[in-house]
């Protein structure tokens, strides 16, 4: 393995370049959204400039071309997250938030009614509470949460407790608040010791860790493509080839069909069942580009480059501000992703977030999608550094120093 | 850093670490929750109004800097006030943060000019119109009072 080379990919982010603030930019905000490299706009322009075409219905060579550029991508998603059916396991959705969606609304509308469990966890981003609430409240099922130790960990020490009567375990794989990174396949073995099946927000571990579908274990993953340095606009659900067979479709229209009569439909086979519509075709071109990016830096790579900047960065916080700058999450856990949701008694993280923005430093302020989360915390907002690829040392000192400011303004 | 010392003017500090007429009342003062769900700001904003005057208030919840002082600010001006000045002190806040009159807010369809001096410390909020993502915290609890106002009359 090799060292990410951080000078020399840099240039492969133009934005980096630019000084909205006067400053250099610090961009600590790729747990929100990271940014796509050159490969991935220019293979979406060049989609667009040569190849567009709707895709699953022309016969002439570019529509051709673009339904193969749009297939390839799902199979290019399966075999990153090493599906045994890289082809037929992946929906392209419009976001992550839809991907629970459609699993909701279509595995779960299904499957689930009076008597059943669903196993959620206090750490979930609400795009893995809300749709399970919608759904029960039309089929009546029960939802139980995992809570979350002292150390802001999962709590595991009522799991098989409260999978009694589980059909489905879901949950993050890692928290977009604390960075704390579960046991996934841990979960998997107990969940279908249990006769439950597992789903997993792969959201913050897609961009972070190598994912091995297969030797986790899981049945289904979502995940956000923009986080990965692919574009907005496309979502990605993982399913297994025999629950995708048996799922009904969600949202219906075109191509999911495979025949519409007057008195009815025939659903398509595969995972087009679950993309009606003219689907994210540029979008799947742009992922596809930027996984063959990260792939080429490499995952381990990326993965050991996110610690060092982490254990940085916690080691520097904990130097300057001993304590004043609290760090909601696991400390000293080897187990943790470059997440860092940072809390100062008495200045509020939308005051943090606006100081150091003055520092060219981007972080997120906010509940992060997680409220639940956020009262189990205690704290109504955290101001969130994020890691990417492209961020260095020099990054996490700028932030430091923009916190020592925030701290002088408001004492 | 110019623009951050406009928006975090000293006022602002002040009635953020001492915030006027903290806590709730209990009834017959009406109990109005307002919330900015992109941030997790929480205002309670409790009001007694008497003979459409709004005798006393209090002020509850938590958030930035921005939305706590504006809260702060907005019941000190408000209190004494009759339910009329204090609606179209309403109007006069959100024209200085350069937001047209809503429908919570009546009004003439023509804005007058605005008085600032009207105002008197709540100008001091008037940096937050650079700021865009900002004007919905300093508006938070102007937006709850509108709430409360309506409820008022209609109970």
């Amino acid at each position: 393995m090799t060292d990410l080379d951080v000078s020399a990919l840099r240039e492969d982010f133009p934005i980096l370049k630019l000084t909205p603030r006067g400053v250099r930019m610090v961009y600590l905000d790729s747990g929100a959204s990271a940014l796509p490299p050159h490969a991935v706009v220019t293979a979406m322009s060049t989609y667009q400039e040569t190849t567009h075409a709707n895709v699953h219905r022309g016969v002439y060579a570019t529509a051709e071309r673009a339904t193969h550029l749009y297939e390839q991508a799902r199979i290019d998603v399966g075999t990153f997250l090493h599906a045994a059916h890289p082809a037929d396991e992946i929906v392209f959705t419009k976001n992550c938030t839809e991907a629970f969606n459609v699993l909701a609304g279509s595995w779960g509308a299904k499957n689930l009614g009076e008597g059943d469990v669903v196993v959620l966890s206090e750490m979930e981003h609400h795009a893995n509470i809300v749709p399970w609430q919608q759904l029960q409240a039309r089929n009546g099922f029960t939802i139980k949460f995992l809570g979350i130790t002292d150390e802001l960990t999962l709590d595991l020490s009522n799991l098989d407790e409260l999978l009694i009567g589980a059909k489905l375990i879901s949950v993050t794989a890692t928290s977009n608040v604390l960075g704390t990174m579960n046991p996934i396949k841990e979960l998997a073995r107990r969940a279908h010791a249990a006769g439950a099946l597992i789903a997993v927000d792969g959201a913050q571990a897609v961009p972070h860790e190598r994912v091995d579908v297969v030797d986790l274990d899981i049945d289904f993953l979502a995940f956000s493509p923009h986080k990965v340095y692919g574009p907005t606009g496309i979502g990605v659900l993982y399913a297994k080839r025999e629950h995708l067979a048996d799922m009904p479709p969600f949202l219906g229209g075109g191509g999911m069909i495979k025949d519409v009569r007057l008195d009815g439909f025939l659903p398509a086979d595969g995972p087009q069942r679950f993309e009606a519509g003219t689907p994210p075709i540029a979008e799947a071109v742009g992922l596809s580009a930027a996984l063959a990016y990260v792939s080429g830096l490499g995952l381990e790579a990326i993965s050991t480059h996110h610690r060092r900047l982490t254990s940085y960065a916690l080691q520097a916080l904990e130097r300057e501000f001993s304590g004043q700058v609290v760090v909601q999450g696991p400390v000293d856990s080897p187990e943790r992703a470059g997440v860092l949701s940072l809390t100062v008694a008495d200045i509020h993280a939308h005051d943090i977030a606006q100081v150091l923005d003055t520092f060219g430093v981007c972080v997120r302020p906010g509940h992060h999608c997680a409220k639940p989360l956020m009262r189990r915390l205690g704290v109504n907002a955290t101001a969130r550094a994020s890691f990417g690829i492209y961020n260095d040392v020099d990054d996490i000192d700028t932030l430091v120093e923009a916190l020592h400011a925030t701290i002088k303004m408001f004492a | 850093m110019a623009d951050l010392e406009e928006l975090y003017r000293e006022i602002i500090l002040d009635h953020y670490r001492n915030p006027r007429n903290r806590g709730e009342l209990e009834p017959p003062a009406t109990r109005t929750e307002g919330f900015n769900p992109l941030c997790g700001d929480e205002i309670v904003l409790s009001l007694l109004v008497e003979s459409d005057r709004i005798v006393d208030v209090k002020i509850a919840g938590s958030g930035c800097s921005i939305s706590q002082s504006s809260g702060s600010l907005m019941s000190a001006a408000i209190k004494g006030k009759t339910v009329e000045e204090a609606r179209a002190l309403i109007g006069t806040f959100k024209q200085m943060l350069s937001l047209g009159d809503n429908d919570e807010v009546s009004g003439d369809a023509e804005p007058a000019p605005i008085n600032l001096r009207s105002l008197g410390e709540l100008a001091a909020l008037q940096g937050v119109a650079k700021f865009p993502v900002r004007i919905k915290c300093a508006t938070l609890s102007w937006n709850t009072l509108a709430q409360g106002l309506e409820e008022q009359q209609s109970a």
